[in-house]
């Protein structure tokens, strides 16, 4: 009896969800439906409801029911300026294909283009928000995929913009191919766990490309940030996974490629951090392992705060960074091994790729600027050459702790 | 003036210390790259290289060239043409033979090894820039010194002393000072200072290329505009061009109201 | 043609010439001796403009002298110290000096009566003493000036290119040009002066011709008169630098006071 039970139970919800059952409503000026909210009235769970181009001035859409809305043609939902795009309220809906722009700015409530309200397994695919407060806001949702849409935000102020995309009590969420522009952060998780973030490209905006809150087991692989506050930040979380990701162009005052704060057992393997003032700066945070990795021109590749302890740094190339190394708390507990740095001067006599004498990256230089920050103007003038050296030959000032005993000869080839 | 140029030119672009100075640069470019492939890092040693090697080397070159053709000069004074020709042609005859040995000592690796395909042209090109007007400037201050004094010893003597006291004293009180008073707000200080000396200038426009990042890194807000705009590099650009004016202007003053 | 008035000229402390007054008008062959340090080659190159007086003026063909310098192409001036940039050939540099003056010249003539044809694609530096000197001299002679100033010329010469020399020097003379010469061989002022200045201390003690100078000390030759000038107070300054005559003068617009110590 049981076994027939569950038999009918999957037949019948196969037959619930399987489009071929559900009707297709199509909304336009030479349709049957000319408003979206009429065919979500007329629709049932299963519909596809396909909308044709045109402006549709209906915001806010409310999906009460698991239908898939299908824009064709890229139709324009336009919000005047006082209300939010899409709010889903069902599970398995699909959103894909529309154009939703200006929710306007408000003090008061977090307008988003697209809402997702404690429901599951919904699809958010090629749609473009311009101009929306916040772009994509899931709150309590699960299972869900958002894909390939562009998020397209006008930066004004840190206080009176919203986020991209913006996780909030989440779990199981693919973020994956989309473009972020202009938000205050890119792409926010508070409380929002074992999601993934792939291949997305989060750039300009003013805070961070992507922002970790008390968000765990999330993994984020092959994505571009570029030219943002900072390009990630992760704080108060644990078990963060950042592979492949390019760190590109963060500048500015206190400007990182990854800013880390108070995070435990995350792993940071073969990113590459390019030209950014601050390549990663990293504060109470305890085993992570950074692998791999590529530190190509920044200013600063590496600077450990205090409260770092049994963190790894293994096998990175530092290449061309102004100061490879900057330390202020104890660096006892932590492991500077086999890595390559691109101004290390040492020999290798046996021949077995490391070089045989210890590099140590935090120069006298680094120490100087860190005391008096306008000595920076001095950098690579004879006499900094120098004191870097003599502080080489006797080190009096720098600490020994901060040592790779094992630096290789050559750049690890990615 | 242009017929002094030239001859001044011709006459040295022959002599074997300018082959050397060529060779020097040759060997050394082409040797940095047979260490290191990675072009930044190249720029980057040729660097310190050129803000050393090339203040020093045109210092003693103006001396020398001024010593070395006294007599000679004697003979031009004699002819019918102006006493700032004559000057101004040679130290532009000294400049030129400099610059351009220096370019192609520094240049010919490069080029053989195919920057411009690159995108380090720009770094490079900001680096030779700079050789070449720390040329112009060095080897006036240098002829300058020796039109100052008719003792030899002297005039090499305190082109060396010119050269320790740029090139690493005044770095070094500069580092002194901003230790001492780090209390106070000191940004614009800092690059007040930088601006009186040619070869810190020289250093920051190849900075402004290279290091930019940790520049902007620094949190005062006249440091970020003027080392995080173009307007930085402009500025070092036109006051490295003054530095180049204004020992040749001494050059014309003293050589109008001096015997020989 | 040539008229000092008056040249003051010291470098720092030491006085070379105090209270100098001289007109070169006639053409012929003056020497200019004295013996080292006594102001000669400062006196040439003051009317070259090389030299700038403290004091006193300078006409050249009834004009005062000036910093452009364009007066000088009527000037043909043979340094004392040959040096030239080691690295240009012969025949550059003479084209270099021809490009400077736009008169005509006749350094192709020189060069064969030096006989240096063989030496011209030779780097300067290359080049003994003697035949720098030859160099020198064609450089000098090489245009058709009304003045033509020697100093020393006859240094480093071998004995047939000062024959050479001489007989250019006397075909300048019958060209009707004014010479002036300084150097220290007698024979030769005995042989082609028609005046002689005798310079010392930066003060003129004689001006006249040979004759008159060795009757005046009452020695048979040149060499003699000299040296008895130098030895005995056979003379005092003809010309005692004149405190009140003309102390002041304008200097760049500027009046000067002279400072002339004694």
């Amino acid at each position: 009896m049981r076994r027939i039970t569950s038999l009918f139970i999957i037949v019948f919800s196969v037959l619930c969800t399987a489009p071929v059952l559900g009707k297709t409503l199509h909304v336009g000026a030479d349709h049957p439906f000319s408003t979206i909210l009429a065919a979500l009235t007329a629709a049932q769970s299963g519909d596809q409801i396909i909308v044709h181009p045109g402006l549709y001035r209906e915001c806010p859409i409310i999906v009460n029911k698991s239908v898939t809305l299908t824009g064709y043609g890229m139709p324009v939902l336009d919000a005047l300026g006082e209300k939010e795009g899409i709010i889903i309220e069902a599970d398995s809906v699909t959103v894909e294909g529309f154009e939703i722009r200006n929710t306007g700015y408000s003090y008061i409530e977090d307008r988003a283009g697209i809402r997702v309200k404690r429901n599951q397994d919904f699809t958010i695919r090629n749609n473009r928000l311009v101009l929306t407060f916040f772009g994509i806001y899931l709150e309590h949702a699960k299972s869900g995929r958002v894909t390939n849409n562009a998020v397209l935000g006008k930066p004004l102020g840190e206080a009176n913009s919203g986020n991209g995309i913006h996780l909030w009590y989440c779990k199981d969420i693919d973020i994956e191919g989309n473009l972020i522009r202009g938000h205050r952060d890119g792409i926010y998780f508070e409380f929002a766990t074992e999601s993934r973030v792939r291949r997305n490209i989060s750039e300009q905006n003013l805070r961070y490309g992507l922002h970790f809150m008390f968000s765990n087991d999330d993994i984020y692989t092959r994505n571009t940030f570029r030219d943002n506050g900072a390009g990630v930040a992760v704080m108060f979380s644990r078990r963060i996974h950042m592979l492949n990701n390019l760190f590109h162009l963060n500048w500015g005052q206190a400007a990182y490629g990854l800013l880390l704060k108070e995070i435990y057992d995350a792993e940071i393997r073969e990113n590459v951090f390019q030209k950014n003032t601050i390549g990663i700066f990293t504060e109470g945070s305890n085993r992570i392992h950074y692998k791999d990795n590529d530190f190509l021109n920044n200013g600063w590749a590496v600077k450990v705060g205090g409260g770092c302890e049994k963190n790894d740094f293994i096998r990175n190339n530092f290449i061309g960074n102004s100061f490879d190394f900057a330390a202020v708390g104890n660096m006892q507990s932590n492991r500077i091994e086999e890595n390559f740095w691109g101004d290390y001067s040492g020999y290798d006599l046996d021949k077995n790729g490391i070089g045989d004498i210890p590099y140590r990256p935090i120069k006298l230089f680094n120490y100087v600027v860190d005391q008096t920050p306008e000595t920076i103007i001095l950098m690579r003038s004879l006499l900094v050459e120098i004191l870097n050296f003599s502080e080489k030959v006797s080190p009096v000032l720098t600490p020994a702790e901060v040592s790779d005993a094992s630096p290789t000869m050559h750049r690890y080839s990615r | 003036m242009l017929r002094i140029i030239r001859y001044s030119f011709a006459d040295l672009i022959r002599s074997r210390w300018l082959y050397f100075y060529t060779g020097f640069y040759l060997v050394l470019t082409g040797a940095l790259f047979f260490i290191s492939a990675d072009l930044s890092k190249v720029i980057v040693s040729l660097m310190n290289a050129i803000l050393f090697i090339v203040p020093l080397v045109a210092l003693l070159f103006g001396v020398m060239v001024q010593y070395n053709t006294r007599e000679f000069t004697e003979l031009l004074l004699a002819q019918p043409i102006p006493r700032r020709s004559i000057f101004l042609g040679q130290y532009l005859g000294i400049a030129t033979a400099l610059a351009i040995s220096f370019l192609l000592g520094a240049g010919i690796p490069f080029v053989l090894s195919g920057i411009f395909l690159s995108g380090e042209i720009w770094n490079f090109s900001i680096l030779l820039l700079s050789g070449v007007l720390l040329s112009y400037v060095f080897s006036a201050l240098g002829y300058l010194l020796a039109l100052i004094n008719d003792n030899r010893i002297r005039g090499f003597g305190l082109a060396i002393l010119v050269w320790l006291l740029l090139a690493v004293v005044y770095d070094g009180l500069f580092l002194l000072g901003l230790a001492w008073f780090s209390d106070y707000p000191l940004e614009n200080v800092a690059i007040g200072v930088t601006v009186f000396n040619p070869i810190d200038l020289a250093r920051i426009l190849i900075l402004l290329k290279l290091d930019v990042s940790a520049l902007m890194g620094y949190t005062g807000a006249v440091f970020n505009k003027f080392l995080g705009t173009s307007l930085g590099m402009g500025l070092a650009l036109i006051i490295l061009v003054i530095w180049a004016v204004l020992p040749v202007s001494m050059i014309r003053y003293i050589s109008l109201r001096k015997d020989f | 043609m040539i008229h000092l008035h008056h040249i003051h000229k010291s470098f720092g402390r030491l006085q070379v010439l105090r209270g100098v007054d001289l007109a070169f008008d006639q053409p012929g062959i003056t020497a200019v001796l004295g013996p080292n340090g006594s102001g000669k080659s400062t006196l040439l190159k003051s009317i070259l403009g090389m030299v700038l007086p403290n004091e006193g003026e300078i006409h050249f063909d009834g004009k005062p002298i000036d910093k452009l310098g364009q007066y000088r192409k009527d000037i043909s001036y043979l340094p004392q110290i040959a040096r030239f940039p080691e690295n240009l050939r012969v025949h550059e540099l003479i084209r270099m000096i021809e490009s400077f003056r736009s008169q005509p010249s006749r350094s192709a003539e020189l060069i064969h009566h030096f006989g240096l044809e063989s030496v011209l694609d030779s780097q300067l530096g290359h080049l003994s003493g003697g035949t720098r000197q030859k160099v020198n001299l064609v450089l000098t002679l090489m245009y058709d000036t009304p003045v033509i100033i020697l100093d020393e010329p006859t240094a480093g010469l071998d004995p047939v290119a000062l024959v050479k020399l001489k007989e250019l020097i006397i075909q300048a003379k019958d060209e009707g040009k004014i010479l002036l010469i300084t150097t220290h061989i007698m024979s030769l002022v005995e042989e082609l002066a028609d005046r002689v200045v005798f310079l010392l201390e930066g003060r003129i003690y004689f001006d006249g011709k040979p004759e008159e100078l060795k009757q005046r000390v009452e020695e048979p030759n040149l060499e003699k008169a000299i040296a008895s000038l130098l030895s005995g107070g056979h003379l005092t300054p003809i010309q005692p630098a004149q405190k009140d005559s003309k102390p002041i003068r304008k200097m760049n617009g500027k009046v000067v006071q002279p400072q002339v110590k004694f």
